[in-house]
């Protein structure tokens, strides 16, 4: 059914207008999620962040062109040499700040706006920096017309944070820096959590999250986004 | 007839000189791999033009000096739409593992650079089938006109940029064009496409159109897409494409593994971009070391945790980072190494000011110099040489450097380092981490490996090892460590959340306490390349990290073909950054090289009507088949060698390439007197000649060395002497096989002499990239005693079809 579907779709993307076809297409996707997860670990992802990926019309937040690949669990290219995440990715970085319907998200590099988008449905307020100009305009724009209300945009330099918002219960940097910026752990509530995505653009196989103690302590761990072991045989 | 000889010349000069063009462009545009692609493609254009000349032989024959002009043309033509065309195919390398279209895109941009290269050969085929009666003239403006060609890329390369150097490249062809049609009763039609072509060359062609279209994926179009960045500097060499960004409103803070305690955030600094990727930075610096506290923060700081006021070498200086750090930390001295002279003139000239003028400090020396060259000739002890972070964590991540030899990171490179460091001093590597683990477990073994063929018992007690999140800095010491100096690591670690990976009796209590991985990965492997069953570790580790040498410098190679099925399996369950992509477009290349050869060499052959006696293709087709792939193997072994004699693989390919060609030619037109003059009975001179080829060729295996250390110190005009003086008599040996079985296959079958040329043409193709593929595996001594046995080989086969 799925590659009928998607048939249909390269064939007449255009001229689709129903939405039910992207529909059925999201429900396979969360199937493939749920099943991946298991790739990372043993622990399954909550329904409600799988319930949310079935939920967020990724292909509103892809160029047209790209629609009809938008339910293929792969990144896409959205221009200005950046991408959209694959929707597993977002699952398990999401997944992984355990997000609560009072928490306060920082996010930084607003990208499409998929990723503000999936948090919002989850969480009280995101707030979300992008670098880019046209990609800062074009997602709070796109995130407006959605009716996101709780996710506020802004253009400008993430390294600070947004000093005014903080602290946060969750921040998420979308683009992996030379180091964590001193800023952003200072905004991390204690009990809070950061992920950062680790690897090129097309090829994230690695999470960092952070963690601050309620004494500020950090510690980090290196979330595999697959369980790899490096050795053969026992060791 | 001079006309001729000058316009293959000029052909010849221009199609060596795009080659060499067209590998710059691609590092700059694309990554480094290609240039490989680039070998395969110019023999690939040569070997389908013997064929296309062989199938349309009488009717080109009649016409020739308007065949030769018109290809000529169409070459200059194709010089300048092949560049402007291929830059515009959507090929996304990083795409691969998604989307298999782009394998569509890579054979489109691999088709496109095929066109010229076919017009330049058809150019000197037709000449050669032609004017056979002046071969020998022929063949020598041809071979001169390759050389002059590599050697004009190369200087015009340091003088303009590559779209100019591309225009003034056009103009080689356009001019032998000229020349042959000069030669033509009614030359107007011609004439007329000539003029118009210069006319456009001198006034039409829009910039935008030559501009490099750099892969909106490398970290140069990343940077310049962030609000107000703009570029403040960029200048061109052989060396690199160096493009300097300014972002005032979103400031570049590049500080590799910075510690999550500190309290200093990095000041303002300039990006810098090598070939549009690896970034460094140059850091705003007003004097006051508290402005740069930061720098105290990093791993790389750990060596200056345990020296008072050290004597410091760092080797490749770059943006000059190290050398601030290095002031920092109360140096007493820094000698600083850097290759690229471009480099040294953006901090100690353009943004002098910015840069705090820090090479202008009387503590600090700049040497513009290699660093294997300026290690091997210096007399100074160091108590601290400093390797830091040169690439940026993108290109690292993505595997794209896998192909790039790295004679910075060998076991002999180690050992000299080592040499150079007075009683307790410190060599201190920092890399980028990648998980699960490989620079840095190859940097350990590489090390281990080092100390022990230095004569260290145990290794175990001369290292340590730090990493935060992203980094990792090895310390390998001139001695034991002390207690002391250990405490002090530890301290150094815990008041940064560093975590220790390995000191001289640390407890694996002690290892992943901040950065928490799976396993103690480094910690692990550490104990075990230190144990008796360090083998056992290295084999059964999933990727390639044994140690690097010279005569396998690739550090960044760490692809296995056990793994590729699981990770292959993984790759869209977030497993794709598992897979070492370089070595993999290697392998698609060789694939395409094999299948385009097929299919545009050997299939339109076997159009051409078959006049030869039964047993030809027995008794010949493998001989040539087997010269060709030889050639190739040690011409390519040759390359990578010289690569680190000459410091740069430009370098090297242009001098390697130019000197084979030059001094093979000769050898080729000494064949036949050597035949003539042979004064043994019933001994062939291709078993002469193979026999001279082996005993040359194992000869340099063992002193070649020898011989770059003893020379690697000398100017590099000298050093190009040097290697030109060892290439010449094993290339002149190696020119003799092919026209030998040549002259042999004319007098018992004429007709299967396109064949010939066209299986050594298919063989070429695919040795050239299959060479790189096994040095990669084996190293590059292997490949050259591969090719030996196929020389064997093809002189037993000759041998034995004579005896026929």
């Amino acid at each position: 059914m799925r590659t009928l579907l998607l048939c249909v779709l390269v064939l007449a993307a255009p001229a689709l207008a129903d939405d039910a076809d992207f529909e059925a297409l999201r429900a396979d996707l969360v199937d493939e999620v749920r099943i991946y997860a298991g790739y990372a670990g043993d622990d399954p992802f909550s329904d409600a962040v799988l319930g949310v990926i079935g939920r967020v019309e990724r292909h509103k937040f892809v160029p047209m062109q790209q629609a009809r690949y938008a339910y293929e669990n792969r990144p896409l290219p959205i221009g200005h040499g950046q991408t959209i995440s694959q929707p597993y990715i977002v699952a398990l970085m999401t997944d992984l700040l355990e997000p609560e319907d009072t928490h306060v998200v920082l996010e930084v590099g607003t990208g499409s706006g998929y990723q503000a988008a999936v948090l919002a449905e989850l969480v009280d307020h995101v707030y979300s920096i992008e670098i880019i100009e046209a990609l800062a305009t074009s997602a709070g724009k796109r995130l407006q017309s959605l009716g996101y209300d709780n996710v506020t945009t802004k253009l400008g330099d993430g390294y600070y944070g947004w000093e005014e918002h903080a602290p946060f219960d969750s921040i998420i940097v979308t683009a992996a820096a030379s180091h964590v910026p001193p800023p952003l752990i200072e905004q991390l509530k204690p009990g809070g959590k950061m992920v950062i995505p680790v690897g090129g653009r097309f090829m994230t196989q690695l999470l960092l999250l952070l963690e601050k103690g309620d004494d500020g302590e950090i510690v980090t761990r290196q979330i595999g986004a697959v369980r790899f072991v490096p050795l053969t045989g026992e060791h | 007839m001079r006309r001729l000889l000058f316009a293959t010349l000029l052909v010849s000069a221009a199609a060596i000189g795009y080659e060499i063009l067209l590998m710059r462009v691609l590092s700059i545009v694309q990554w480094h791999h290609f240039a490989y692609m680039i070998i395969s493609l110019a023999l690939l254009g040569y070997g389908a033009s013997g064929t296309f000349i062989a199938v349309l032989r009488s009717r080109l024959e009649s016409r020739f000096e308007t065949a030769f002009a018109t290809s000529a043309l169409l070459f200059s033509m194709a010089m300048l739409a092949c560049f402007v065309a291929a830059q515009r195919v959507p090929f996304n390398a990083l795409e691969i593992v998604w989307d298999s279209g782009q394998f569509l895109n890579l054979t489109v941009v691999y088709l496109v650079f095929f066109v010229p290269f076919f017009f330049a050969a058809c150019c000197i085929g037709l000449a050669f089938t032609c004017r056979g009666g002046d071969a020998s003239r022929i063949y020598f403006f041809d071979l001169f006109g390759a050389g002059l060609g590599a050697v004009l890329a190369i200087a015009l390369l340091f003088i303009a940029s590559p779209q100019t150097a591309l225009v003034l490249l056009v103009l080689l062809p356009l001019a032998a064009s000229g020349l042959v049609a000069s030669m033509l009763a009614s030359r107007l039609p011609l004439a007329g496409v000539q003029f118009t072509w210069l006319a456009l060359l001198a006034f039409g062609i829009p910039q935008a159109h030559l501009d490099l279209r750099i892969s909106e994926y490398k970290g140069l179009s990343q940077a310049l897409q962030v609000i107000d960045s703009r570029i403040l500097d960029q200048s061109s060499s052989p060396l690199g494409y160096i493009t300097v960004v300014d972002s005032p409103t979103v400031p570049v803070r590049h500080a590799p593994g910075l510690s999550f305690n500190t309290r200093h955030i990095p000041p303002e600094q300039l990006a810098v971009f090598t070939d549009a990727d690896g970034m460094s930075a140059i850091t705003r610096y007003d004097g006051d070391p508290g402005s740069v506290a930061h720098l105290g923060d990093l791993t790389a700081a750990l060596p200056f945790g345990l020296l008072e006021e050290p004597a410091v070498l760092i080797l490749g200086a770059g943006t000059g980072s190290d050398v601030l750090m290095s002031l920092y930390h109360g140096a007493s001295r820094v000698d600083a190494v850097e290759l690229n002279p471009q480099m040294t003139e953006l901090v100690a000239q353009r943004h002098a000011d910015f840069a705090g003028r820090i090479y202008d400090d009387p503590r600090v020396t700049v040497h513009t110099d290699e660093a294997r060259g300026f290690v091997s000739r210096n007399d100074d002890a160091y108590d601290l040489i400093q390797i830091g972070l040169l690439d940026s964590f993108g290109a690292s991540g993505a595997g794209v450097q896998a192909l790039n030899e790295s004679y910075i990171y060998t076991v002999e490179a180690l050992r000299a380092y080592l040499d150079d460091l007075g009683d307790g001093g410190l060599l201190a590597i920092t890399r980028w981490i990648k998980m699960p683990p490989r620079d840095s477990v190859k940097l350990l073994a590489t090390a281990i490996d080092a100390l022990r063929q230095s004569g260290v018992s145990e290794p175990g007690q001369n290292i340590a090892m730090i990493r935060s999140w992203n980094t990792s800095t090895l310390l390998v010491k001139n001695g034991a460590f002390t207690s002391a100096e250990i405490e002090r690591i530890r301290e150094f670690a815990r008041s940064r959340s560093f975590d220790t990976a390995y000191f001289p009796g640390m407890r694996a209590a002690e290892a992943n306490r901040f950065n928490r991985l799976a396993e103690p990965y480094l910690h692990d492997a550490a104990v075990a390349l230190l144990s008796d069953s360090s083998g056992n570790f290295l084999e059964r580790y999933k990727f390639d990290v044994e140690p690097a040498t010279d005569d396998r410098p690739y550090f960044f190679h760490f692809f296995r073909w056990q793994t590729l099925p699981e990770v292959m399996a993984l790759r869209t369950a977030g497993g794709a950054g598992l897979i070492e992509w370089g070595y993999l477009v290697l392998v698609a290349t060789l694939v395409q090289a094999a299948v385009l050869g097929l299919v545009l060499i050997l299939l339109p052959l076997s159009l051409v009507r078959r006049t030869w006696p039964a047993g030809t293709g027995r008794n010949f087709g493998f001989y040539f088949l087997l010269l060709g792939l030889a050639f190739l193997f040690v011409e390519m072994a040759f390359i990578q060698k010289f690569t680190l004699f000459l410091s740069n693989p430009l370098y090297s390919v242009a001098v390697v390439l130019s000197g084979f060609l030059v001094f093979a030619g000769l050898g080729s037109a000494a064949s036949e007197r050597l035949a003539r003059s042979l004064p043994w009975r019933g001994v062939s001179p291709v078993s002469v000649a193979v026999a001279a080829i082996a005993v040359l060729a194992l000869v340099y295996v063992f002193i070649l060395p020898a011989v770059f250390g003893r020379f690697i110190g000398l100017a590099d005009p000298a050093k190009i002497a040097v290697s030109l003086a060892l290439i010449a008599p094993l290339a002149f040996f190696m020119g003799m096989p092919f026209p030998l079985g040549l002259t042999r296959l004319s007098g018992l079958a004429a007709g299967f002499v396109p064949w010939a040329w066209g299986i050594n043409g298919f063989a070429s193709v695919v040795s050239a990239v299959l060479a790189t593929l096994l040095a990669i595996e084996f190293g590059f001594n292997v490949v050259i005693v591969l090719a030996l046995a196929l020389y064997a080989l093809a002189a037993w086969d000759e041998a034995v079809s004579r005896s026929r």
